[in-house]
């Protein structure tokens, strides 16, 4: 086989197609304009990279552990408000806090202070402390989420399939409520809006932070805990059998999963420049488990794949639809919500006949992109052959159908 | 006597809506008792129910539209069961959840591309909307129609169980799937007929519903489907009396807080409870033991 | 597999040609080019309907004018409307959207809370929007690109409070909804204006998709209060009016600007309740405009339907009516189709409107003074015009 490349080189050809693929965001950034017809590129670049990794968490537990659970809202929610409530100017809560006196009770904000420390919004320094006060906020939001999802693992992990789930989903729902409640509104504002909260200023911050987060799970994937998942998602007693300390496991996969959904919420708050409970619903979960179904359950690529794909098509690909106009066909019947029509007729054949998903269970390799162009033409001539086989294929086996029913 | 006339209003919404949720509940319950598959779109097909009603009755007289909607409700039912569940059967069950999910998205999605997006009422029917007084406190008639027709039906559910072919057929499936199979007993259409049951229930729950709440909204199904699913769940899952009973305790407790002044948790509330009784008792209050869940 | 991949590649490549290739429009006939402004409404959700009004007063405004002088040179006016679904999350990409398609000026939202949440996207962008009925002060407050052509929470909860308090309440009701900045903002300019007088207050909220309003109504009767204040979405106001019906309220409604629609009308025909809003606009106000939307609406049934079916008009069609010439005076005035001039040019515009005058004032809001109080007459369905108030 002479197209099986070398490790060495394998690293080697990432380590370029990471720089490239950074440098182009960086100068795209810098190019596109929000006004410009291809700030949506931009938009969905930055979303589609925040559900994605919220998609790989949730593929942690649901596509590796074979814990089904529906609670990623939820602690998406945790990790947003943790980001958010710490990072709001002091002299802008007054403004956000509106309805509580005093401007709420938290009074600091971790970005802002740090950057005073280390010189101020001019200076280099001042951007440094910066960015570091929103990672360091970051990483306390996932923590804190991780506590959470520790807590609640410890009753719900004992629960299987479907009963994990709605235990999972009845949790994310509680702290729904939790967060909108009056009592903590000092704290949480309330069930309202949450905003004028430090946030990045160039697309490439996201792209970095989820492509970290994933690699990290990719390589836990890979390593011995990796495994110790997979074999209970195959088999819980064969896994007992073989000394993997179930509850332990499971718990960890758990709590590490929230980590990082903690962190894309706190990514997702970042983005949207403002957060509040409301929309965290059940509809989430389902749409970046949805996500997770489209792109393979059990595949990181899949799941990235599948969530630029999601955002791309509902933001931006398919917004004609809704507009009456799509890809030069104009129709009456393309009205509002047309899009999500075609969109979940489009995601009911993926779960009914591609239930696999784009990309199953595999993963990305070099080896195997160079293949698959390399075959390309030669598999492009196949395919009218290949139709052709399939029909007669279908004749065949209605024609045997029918001699064994008239036997 | 003040008591009363403070809390009747509250248990009378309770009892109201708490036979609503029985009637939804009783489809998950059979459903899952069956094809231990949380089925998600059981809440939408029960909004689509009231969706259908505001369109027939627009063109149709009441009575006709009554009819058409409780079967265009068990029609759907049947469909999605066929091209959504029964490809999937030998699916592992986190697939056919999913499918049900990806149900659940369609319908909802499809109700929004139809309705516009708009809040439609509901049609009126006068008997059921008409004002009355008990003992001081002013209702619909429907609250006090719900508990009597939920209770007459559960009777005829639970005769039908108990004393017919088909009925203890739907037992035996639901005691043991592939021996029931190989005992000669048609699998698909003991499925489609529980799907039956349960759509021709939640048409019957959703006319009632919506005469009280006559507001329709493509989500309008989730949150009832869901606290009927947490009613099934408590009642003990599989157990018909069981998700009846739950239905009650969750529509009046839900009142009874709001009433209470916490209406931030009252929909909390319903999924405490299920996760309470997840962990003290996993089989519910009538739930039969032998069930693998835990 | 890697014929899945295949096919995706070419499926991303042709929709993102695609996405290009429709980024140009055709400039046709005898125009110098054309100028879009943006429509950034609600036409699902919870604000769906208020928004369909509202968007319906711009879509005539524009069937009306559709053209506009600039330096001389006509150009063609073409709206861009998108639906920010009533959402937070999904108001934000919606707004980035109608940015990137090359907007001079946006129009709206209805519901403030999508207003302040897609502000930033506006600011950052410099792309001038005017909020034609969102009534939160937030929605301009420390935003330099939002103006704003009503009037303000903090007058007409104190039109509100005044009014119930002139009219012997002296223990009210306020219902929001939770996360909604419209009925939170409003309630609370209402309570402390109705405080200062003297009045008690009992202060609820209810989650997103509640539809049981039966506790809530309950509550209140319980309470002892003597008016019902719940300035919330329609959606959930027709379904707070049959609880009211129901249960036998006995006490009279009173809402802001919202309650004012045919779907509210609708809910109260023919029951047992009193509803009081206070409004923008007054239905007869101004004949000529009334017939012409009217006549307009009925030969269109799809925009008849977006009006709930019949052709009484809400005040926010009104607002949006008068937010479209705003638009177009500041563009005029600019000179130029730029976002930057026109939002040099708007807090200097002003315009006589249907609904009175609009001068932008501090903070970018105009000056208002005036709020139409309205009762439904529940016999005929109709709005009957009470008093117009202001504040001293």
């Amino acid at each position: 086989m002479t197209d099986r490349i070398s490790n060495k080189k394998n690293i080697t050809l990432s380590i370029i197609a990471i720089i490239v693929m950074l440098a182009a965001i960086y100068v795209l950034d810098i190019v596109i304009k929000p006004t410009s017809s291809w700030s949506n590129l931009m938009t969905c670049l930055e979303k589609g990279t925040i559900y994605a990794l919220v998609a790989v968490s949730m593929n942690l537990l649901n596509g590796f552990t074979g814990l089904f659970s529906l609670g990623q809202a939820g602690f998406m929610l945790i990790g947003a408000y943790a980001y958010a409530i710490f990072a709001i100017a002091p002299e802008d809560r007054a403004t956000v806090y509106q309805y509580y006196e005093g401007g709420g009770l938290i009074h600091f904000s971790l970005p802002h202070m740090l950057q005073d420390m280390m010189g101020g919004a001019d200076a280099f320094g001042g951007t440094i402390g910066y960015y570091l006060g929103i990672i360091l906020l970051m990483i306390f939001a996932g923590l804190i989420t991780a506590v959470i999802a520790f807590l609640i693992g410890i009753p719900v992990l004992r629960l299987k399939s479907d009963y994990l789930a709605i235990a999972t989903l009845g949790f994310a729902e509680i702290i729904r409520s939790f967060f909108q409640w009056e009592g903590l509104g000092p704290v949480t504002n309330g069930s309202n809006v949450l905003r004028k909260f430090a946030s990045y200023d160039s697309s490439i911050f996201p792209v970095l932070v989820a492509g970290i987060c994933v690699a990290f799970i990719v390589l836990l994937i890979n390593s011995s805990y990796g495994r110790a998942f997979k074999s209970i998602r195959d088999d819980e007693i064969a896994a007992e059998a073989m000394g993997v300390n179930l509850f332990k496991h499971k718990e960890l996969s758990f709590v590490i999963s929230s980590f990082f959904a903690g962190v894309g919420g706190a990514l997702l708050a970042m983005f949207q420049n403002n957060i509040n409970a409301a929309p965290f619903t059940s509809n989430m979960t389902y749409e970046i488990l949805l996500i997770v179904v489209i792109g393979g359950i059990g595949s990181i690529t899949g799941s990235i794949i599948g969530a630029y794909l999601f955002v791309c098509c509902s933001e931006w690909w398919l917004r004609g639809l809704d507009a009456g106009e799509f890809l030069g066909i104009e129709a009456d019947f393309m009205s509002p919500g047309f899009r999500k029509v075609v969109f979940a007729v489009v995601i009911m054949c993926i779960v009914l006949f591609y239930s696999r998903g784009i990309m199953g269970t595999n993963e990305f390799s070099w080896s195997g992109l160079f293949n698959f162009f390399k075959t390309l033409p030669k598999r492009i001539a196949a395919v009218p052959g290949k139709i052709k086989a399939k029909f007669s294929n279908k004749k065949h086996k209605k024609h045997t159908e029918n001699v064994k029913e008239a036997q | 006597m003040e008591f009363i006339a403070k809390w009747l209003p509250y248990i009378l919404a309770g009892i109201s809506v708490g036979g609503q949720f029985a009637l939804i509940a009783i489809g998950y319950t059979m459903v899952y008792g069956i094809l231990r598959l949380i089925n998600f779109a059981h809440g939408d097909m029960f909004m689509i129910a009231g969706l259908v009603m505001v369109y027939m009755a627009t063109v149709l007289p009441l009575w006709v539209s009554v009819i058409l909607v409780l079967i265009i409700t068990v029609v759907l039912g049947c469909t999605i069961e066929r091209v959504a569940y029964r490809p999937l059967r030998s699916a592992p069950r986190m697939s056919i959840m999913i499918s049900a999910i990806g149900v659940s998205y369609f319908l909802q999605n499809m109700a929004l591309y139809i309705t516009g997006g708009l809040t439609r009422t509901y049609p009126t029917i006068d008997w059921l909307q008409k004002n009355i007084t008990i003992m001081g406190a002013s209702t619909k008639m429907v609250t006090i129609i719900t508990p009597v027709l939920t209770i007459v039906l559960v009777i005829a559910l639970v005769f039908l169980i108990k004393r017919t072919k088909i009925g203890m057929a739907m037992r035996a499936v639901s005691r043991d799937f592939d021996t029931s199979a190989l005992m000669g007993i048609d699998i698909n259409r003991v499925i489609a007929v529980t799907f039956i049951i349960g759509s021709f229930l939640a048409a019957v729950g959703s006319i009632l519903y919506f005469s009280n709440y006559t507001g329709i909204m493509p989500t309008s199904g989730s949150m009832p489907g869901l606290k009927a699913f947490v009613a099934a769940v408590f009642g003990g899952i599989g157990s018909i009396p069981g998700a009846v009973v739950g239905a009650f305790v969750i529509g009046i407790c839900e009142n009874i807080i709001k009433g209470l002044g916490l209406t931030t948790f009252s929909d909390a509330f319903t999924f405490v409870l299920l996760i309470v009784i997840l962990m003290v008792k996993p089989t519910g209050l009538f739930g039969e033991k032998n069930i693998d869940k835990v | 597999m890697k014929k899945k991949i295949a096919l995706l590649l070419a499926l991303v490549m042709i929709f993102s040609v695609f996405a290009v290739g429709c980024g140009g429009g055709d400039e046709g006939g005898d125009y110098a080019g054309t100028v879009k402004i943006g429509v950034f409404e609600p036409a699902s959700g919870d604000n769906g309907a208020g928004g369909k009004q509202e968007t319906l007063g711009i879509q005539y405004a524009n069937y009306m004018t559709p053209e506009v002088e600039i330096n001389g040179e006509l150009y063609k006016v073409e709206l861009e409307i998108v639906d920010n679904e009533s959402d937070n999350a999904k108001g934000i990409t919606a707004a980035s959207n109608l940015v990137s398609s090359g907007v001079s000026v946006v129009l709206g939202s209805y519901g403030s809370a999508v207003s302040i949440a897609a502000g930033e996207v506006f600011k950052e962008a410099g792309v001038p929007a005017i909020g034609v009925t969102c009534t939160n002060p937030q929605v301009t407050a420390g935003n330099d690109v939002y103006f704003r052509i009503c009037f303000l929470d903090p007058f007409q909860g104190t039109v509100l409070a005044n009014y119930a308090w002139e009219n012997g309440a002296t223990k009210a009701y306020c219902l929001s909804k939770l996360g909604d900045d419209y009925s939170v903002g409003l309630v609370n300019y209402f309570v402390q204006a109705f405080k200062a007088l003297g009045g008690e207050v009992v202060e609820e909220q209810f989650p997103n998709q509640n539809a049981d309003f039966t506790s809530y109504v309950a509550n209140a009767k319980s309470n002892g209060c003597d008016v019902f204040f719940a300035p919330v979405s329609t959606e959930a106001a027709a379904l707070i009016i049959d609880q009211a019906a129901a249960q036998d309220l006995g006490m009279p409604m009173l809402a802001g600007d919202t309650w004012d629609s045919n779907v509210i009308t609708g809910a109260a025909q023919g029951k047992d309740v009193e509803v009081v809003v206070t409004t923008f606009y007054q239905e007869g106000g101004n004949p000529e405009f009334d017939n012409g939307i009217k006549a307009w609406m009925e030969a269109d049934s799809k925009m008849l339907e977006n009006n709930g079916g019949n052709t009484d008009l809400a005040a926010v069609t009104a607002m949006g009516y008068d937010a479209y010439y705003v638009a177009l005076e500041a563009i005029k005035t600019a000179g130029s189709t730029d976002v930057a001039d026109v939002l040099a040019a708007i807090p200097d515009t002003t315009y006589e409107g249907v609904c009175g005058q609009v001068v932008f004032g501090e903070n970018g809001d105009a000056v208002r003074d005036t709020a139409y109080v309205k009762k439904c007459n529940t016999e005929t369905g109709a709005w009957e015009f009470v008093a117009a108030q202001s504040i001293k």
